[in-house]
């Protein structure tokens, strides 16, 4: 097992080593970098100065130099230094990678206990009014998407009846690691999780659907029935159990769902994240921090592909790793 | 042979519903397992064999499924009991061994547990008792090495070693009547032979009734005390073994008994009759159910509505076309089986 998960890491090494350079030859290649930006706002800096800060910065070094340095930082933990905050990536991304981790737990543990019970209700029942109605939901979030729907809770939730803060992730007015500072930050955090959580259980429901109608004609519930097991044992020792699987391995992969799922919900919630802070940094090319904010998904998938598979040999008997 | 009746079918029907409209896949069948005493029920696939012993079993999904007539079990009428009643029954009194032991066994857990579930339910045993018991039992069946078996799980087993884990399954309860549907077609030749030889020897240490479904005659010679041959969700035969392999009378039987390749015969052309078994929906509702495919025999030999009746003490016949029957010139296949 541990030198299951060794090999996999080794295996990161070259996947994280090609998205480096594809990631640091884009940015390259886009038009403009964090100094177009700052001329247009300041028109006195003349040619002479720009030259001499593009200098100053190593942007005027051939490529692969530019590339061998910037690896060379990122390997010793180094980000870079925004150029639009003004302040190293590093200290930028802390508060904000908290941030997004925890709308990103959140909105998995609500997404969880939205789809379990419906996906189950849904595959025991099939057919029954209940089960129509949870596929008519599916349905509809299945077509909304995450950013229309994302506004509408916001617009009605948030500025309409006024239930949950419209942005930001604590209010400003309570003191640090009192427990009104949790609270608040709960309270901002649950509008944007219950947006993202709404969407993203259509997955887990249709597939946790699918897999109790397809379990519970198989072969060996006709056993357990014929041993004389109860009909709720019959549930879960053997149907629930096997059609849990899937989703248990699913798990990992989520997290790429969800990092994608941050850009639009930080952005309409001004939830100070790091799917927030990519989105902006795009817009103002402040090419260091997307980078590293690249870099880091790229990482999180990998792990997260790693956690699935782990999970399945844990949970599933067939599969053993050695 | 000659012990109490322990299951009386009588009358059954059991339909499908496909669309809206119920279709009999079983119809009319009316059978009787004694005591100690092993049937077997022949017939091509589609004929309705497996749906029979699922419908002994309560194991037809109650809202597709219409079950007509009655299934008496040791004095109670399975039919009229509700699930959790049935769930004291099954596993207990009758066993039910499946036809395919690669997916009659839950991945996710292990043999031993997979023993034990039906004592749970039906003994009153410590959890140091049942897996005695378990190992016991694993032993009985055959398996080497029962400890290690115990904590395997289904995966780690070849296919003959989980049709014998099945069997205990189906036996860990001593039941008095057990159902195997077709408990070895999935099987290799060698292990079948294996699998039939166990399942005999556990008949006879056990004396329980057994309603064997098979395609394969050679075991119904071997095993069977009496056999019901069905065709189209009918019994068109039903004799004891000798009578029926000595004297079969419906067209059908003997068509299935000509199309066994015996040494002798190998060599030659053998009698098999064409067609197959209708589909449900396609399947004919009055008359003789196999007119169309014995086409030849002119259609006043049989009746307008085919009862089964008893031509000798013991020996059932339906439709009285088998007085007329024979086996025409032109109409000799290839070699094959009349079952598949
Ligand atoms: N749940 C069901 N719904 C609809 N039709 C069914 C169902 N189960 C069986 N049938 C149909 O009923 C007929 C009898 O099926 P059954 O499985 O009893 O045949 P069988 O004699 O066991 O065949 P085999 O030798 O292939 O196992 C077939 O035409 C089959 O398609
Ligand atoms: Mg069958």
């Amino acid at each position: 097992m541990l030198k299951f998960i060794l090999r996999r890491i080794m295996m990161m090494i070259p996947q994280l080593f090609i998205l480096s350079v594809l990631v640091f030859l884009l940015a390259k290649a886009m038009p403009g970098d964090a100094l177009t930006g700052q001329l247009a706002s300041n028109p006195k800096i003349d040619a002479q100065t720009l030259e001499e800060m593009k200098e100053k910065l190593g942007l005027n070094d051939p490529v692969h130099v530019q590339y061998a340095r910037w690896m060379k930082n990122l390997l010793q933990g180094d980000l870079g230094i925004s150029y639009i905050h003004k302040q190293p990536v590093n200290d930028l991304l802390a508060g904000r990678m908290w941030n997004t981790i925890l709308l990103s737990a959140a909105i998995l543990i609500l997404t969880y206990m939205i789809a379990i019970p419906l996906g189950i209700v849904s595959g025991r029942w099939t057919d029954s009014w209940a089960d129509k109605l949870i596929v008519g939901y599916s349905y509809v979030s299945f077509a909304t998407p995450l950013f229309i729907f994302a506004l509408i809770m916001l617009f009605i939730f948030g500025f309409k009846l006024g239930w949950f803060p419209t942005g930001g992730s604590v209010d400003i007015q309570v003191e640090k690691g009192t427990f009104a500072y949790y609270l608040s930050k709960l309270n901002h955090l649950l509008l944007p999780a219950l947006s993202g959580a709404l969407i993203n259980t259509v997955g887990t429901i249709q597939y946790l659907r699918s897999e109790i109608i397809d379990t519970k004609v198989k072969d060996f519930v006709k056993t357990a029935r014929a041993k004389g097991v109860p009909e709720s044992s019959i549930y879960w020792r053997h149907i629930l159990r096997n059609s849990f699987l899937p989703i248990a391995a699913f798990l990992g992969y989520e997290i790429t769902g969800l990092i994608g799922g941050s850009i639009f919900l930080e952005s309409i919630f001004s939830y100070p994240g790091i799917g927030q802070l990519f989105l902006q940094s795009i817009l103002q090319r402040d090419y260091s921090v997307v980078t590293a904010l690249v870099m880091i998904s790229g990482l999180a998938t990998l792990i997260g592909t790693l956690l699935s598979d782990i999970i399945l040999s844990a949970v599933d008997p067939r599969i053993r790793i050695e | 042979m000659t012990g109490k009746p322990i299951l009386e079918i009588d009358h059954l029907r059991v339909s499908f519903r496909i669309q809206d409209q119920y279709y009999a896949a079983v119809d009319d069948v009316s059978l009787t397992v004694n005591e100690d005493e092993v049937v077997a029920i022949v017939g091509e696939s589609g004929c309705g064999k497996s749906a029979l012993a699922l419908a002994v079993m309560g194991l037809h999904p109650p809202q597709k499924t219409k079950l007509e007539g009655s299934i008496i079990f040791k004095g109670t009428n399975l039919l009229s009991l509700s699930t959790s009643q049935l769930n004291k029954i099954r596993g207990k009194d009758i066993g039910m061994i499946f036809q395919d032991p690669l997916t009659a066994l839950n991945p996710l857990m292990t043999i031993g547990r997979q023993i034990e579930e039906s004592m749970d339910y039906h003994m009153k045993l410590s959890s140091m008792e049942k897996r005695q018991r378990t190992l016991e039992l694993l032993k009985r069946v055959g398996i080497p090495n029962p400890e290690k078996t115990y904590h395997r799980y289904p995966h780690e087993l070849s296919g003959g070693m989980r049709q014998r884990v099945v069997i205990a399954i189906a036996i860990a309860c001593e039941p008095s009547l057990i159902i195997a549907d077709e408990p070895t077609t999935a099987l290799d030749v060698t292990i079948q032979a294996q699998i039939m030889g166990l399942l005999k020897e556990l008949q006879q240490q056990m004396k329980t009734g057994i309603i064997l479904i098979t395609h394969d005659l050679g075991v119904v010679a071997e095993m069977a005390d009496r056999v019901a041959v069905m065709y189209a969700g009918e019994i068109v035969e039903l004799a004891d073994v000798e009578t029926l392999f000595h004297h079969p009378l419906h067209p059908y039987t003997r068509s299935l008994l000509h199309s066994i390749p015996s040494a002798q015969t190998r060599k030659e052309k053998l009698h098999v009759i064409q067609g197959i078994v209708p589909s449900l929906q396609k399947m004919p509702r009055t008359g003789c159910r196999f007119q169309s495919r014995i086409s030849w025999i002119d259609e006043s030999k049989h009746e307008p509505n085919p009862i089964l009746r008893e031509v000798e003490p013991g020996h059932w016949v339906r439709c009285t076309c088998y007085q007329h029957f024979y086996f025409p010139h032109d109409h000799i296949g290839d070699v094959g089986y009349g079952i598949s």
